[in-house]
């Protein structure tokens, strides 16, 4: 009763309140429109000549529409089709590895004797998630230096040849995809091994009462019951599956051109295109990147949506 | 929140795996543990060893030849260093408070139902959550339009806000601070402002706390936004100034010559690769060293994420 009155009164009037809430929040509504909705419009320079010098609004205003000729120029390279691929390919093994590794080690962990002995080495697995990618470089760097690194000099005591791991884009598919899962095991384990505390400990005594072997438990309780946190982090992965780990793709093959190809992924060139100041493809690539995200987000968001309402974002 | 796991209790006594397979899965865990430590064991081994023996056999688990010359350099002539650490630590401590700040009075506006702008106020939080300008178009915006270009703000800002984040604030203060207390506050003539700090924050503390980690370990370890905004060498953070020296070792040499030594002289007698690595740890060991503690509000955080997206 009192809630309603409440409301009617305060759908009649701007009252005190209004505006002091609205100057609490207002340097942070200034943050977004500069920092998230002026790059929303400023995405028009993909279709547009756009020169770099003298002021931006104006030369965004000034310079020419030309249409679609950014992308044509996009699609005529062959790097729309090297980009797309390897940011789909990698993003695909990485949502699967991602989900099985993690669950896998988190259940594992859990069935560790020693409680102490867990919590050492959650934490420790923890730790590559807090080091930057260029942290990350310099560790690579430290393993599969030609000259100096450590995996050269263990294949020359053993009598073989050292490689020039920079040079040799057949390996790299297997560093990419262990480096991502050595950095973000340790994440996916503290969410799973949440999920894991939260179940009920009673399902598992009366499953044992029941003689259920450990492997039942884990197929018949367990999974079930992290099914839903599981669906989330699938469907959120899958959502930003034209989105690459920019330091990954840029920082751990040390930007070498031999990796082209096995390396790059859409932030990658639209990073280099940048630099480069080829800006009609840049732009091009990164509305491409923007228009497709937002449509896989929403997709993905409309499938949580028909299987299970409540976990929906919007 | 007990993420980890728990202790046994005694039923669950008699649903424990075997002896044997409980060897085996701490032998993998131990392994798996120990991969995630010795790389950052050979960086620390590389920048306690001497030029000589890294120069002679490469990098090693533990030094050959042992030799704190990388650290004495930096405390000596390493203004380039020390001038980067003061870089990343302001950047961080003003990043972190300004990112609180911004993320907090939004999350409170939204969390309060009579607010007649509400509605406006959550599509501009929620759709940049869907689509973005992309990576040119915010480019041009800060660095030409805003002119961030070259200035600690180009570090500071685009990372402030995360609706993310705001969204957890807006649903933490929803969900714990009761309407009565905000109600007889108001009833008492207390202002938004006085309301949201000195009620709302103070009670906050451990959400607060949260957001200010991850904000905090963002703002230390970002290398992309100096990557793209900052030319100027005396702006490099200490995350810019690894990258800077991974692709080219020698630029460490660059700014000591100016005091006396000659630039050749320098590049030939500095520890060039152990202080590279040098720089690597004073990166990490604040953070190694930190984030143990913390571990526990990382997992609320990250469980709040992964709940409720």
């Amino acid at each position: 009763m009192k809630t309603q009155t409440g409301r009617r009164r305060s759908g009649l009037r701007w009252r005190k309140l209004d505006t002091e809430l609205t100057l609490l929040s207002l340097p942070t509504t200034v943050w977004y429109i500069l920092f998230c909705f002026l790059p929303m419009f400023g995405i028009v320079i993909a279709f547009k000549d756009f020169k770099i010098y003298g002021g931006f609004l104006s030369n965004v205003w000034n310079s020419k529409w030309i249409g679609l000729k950014n992308f044509d120029f996009l699609f005529k390279s062959h790097d729309a089709w090297i980009v797309t691929r390897n940011t789909l390919g990698y993003n695909l093994l990485f949502i699967v590895l991602g989900i099985v590794v993690p669950v896998a080690l988190a259940i594992a962990i859990g069935q560790l004797h020693s409680k102490r002995a867990a919590k050492v080495y959650q934490t420790m697995m923890f730790l590559p998630y807090f080091l930057s990618w260029v942290v990350v470089s310099a560790v690579v760097w430290a393993f599969l230096s030609f000259d100096k690194g450590i995996v050269n000099q263990l294949l020359v005591q053993m009598g073989k040849d050292p490689v020039n791991w920079y040079m040799e884009p057949a390996y790299w598919p297997y560093f990419l995809i262990f480096m991502n899962l050595w950095k973000g095991v340790g994440y996916g384990m503290v969410v799973y091994l949440a999920t894991i505390a939260g179940i009920d400990g009673s399902y598992y005594e009366a499953a044992v009462i029941d003689g259920a072997s450990k492997w039942q438990q884990v197929r018949y309780i367990t999974l079930p019951l992290m099914k839903l946190v599981i669906v989330m982090m699938f469907i959120l992965a899958v959502g930003r599956i034209f989105y690459s780990d920019f330091g990954l793709f840029f920082q751990v093959p040390r930007d070498s051109n031999s990796l082209y190809n096995v390396t790059t992924t859409i932030d990658v060139l639209v990073y280099k295109q940048l630099k480069t100041a080829t800006v009609g493809m840049a732009s091009a690539s990164a509305f491409l990147q923007s228009a497709l995200g937002c449509a896989t987000i929403l997709l993905a968001n409309w499938i949580v949506r028909r299987t299970d309402p409540d976990s929906a974002m919007m | 929140m007990a993420a980890g796991p728990k202790e046994w209790t005694g039923a669950e006594r008699f649903n424990r795996i075997g002896t044997g397979p409980n060897i085996l899965l701490n032998v993998l865990f131990f392994l798996l543990a120990l991969s995630c430590l010795v790389p950052v064991l050979v960086v620390l081994s590389t920048s306690l060893s001497s030029e000589a023996s890294i120069r002679e056999s490469g990098y090693h688990l533990i030094p050959t030849a042992f030799s704190g010359d990388a650290y004495h350099y930096i405390s000596k002539q390493g203004s380039m260093i020390l001038r980067a650490l003061a870089v990343s630590l302001i950047v961080t401590v003003s990043g972190t408070a300004i990112g609180i700040v911004l993320t907090a009075t939004m999350g409170y506006a939204l969390s309060r139902d009579q607010y007649k702008l509400k509605g406006l106020l959550t599509w501009i939080v929620f759709i940049p959550m869907v689509f973005n300008g992309g990576l040119v178009s915010s480019y041009y915006i800060n660095a030409n339009f805003l002119g961030l270009k070259n200035t600690l703000w180009a570090l500071i800002l685009p990372l402030a806000v995360s609706s993310f984040n705001v969204i957890i604030c807006k649903t933490f203060f929803k969900s714990t601070i009761p309407d009565g207390l905000i109600e007889s506050a108001e009833i008492d003539g207390a202002g938004q402002f006085r309301i949201f700090f000195s009620i709302v924050m103070p009670i906050s503390l451990p959400l607060i706390a949260t957001i200010g980690l991850f904000l905090c370990f963002g703002y230390w370890n970002d290398w992309f936004q100096s990557m793209l905004y900052i030319d100027d060498q005396k702006l490099y953070s200490l995350q810019a100034l690894l990258n800077s020296l991974m692709s080219n070792v020698d630029a460490l040499a660059k700014n000591a010559s100016s005091m006396g030594v000659s630039y050749a002289a320098l590049v030939a007698t500095m520890p060039k690769e152990s202080a590279r690595m040098a720089v690597a740890i004073i990166i990490v060991v604040p953070v190694a060293f930190a984030y143990p503690f913390f571990q526990k509000y990382f997992i609320s955080g990250l469980t709040v994420g992964a709940v409720k997206g």
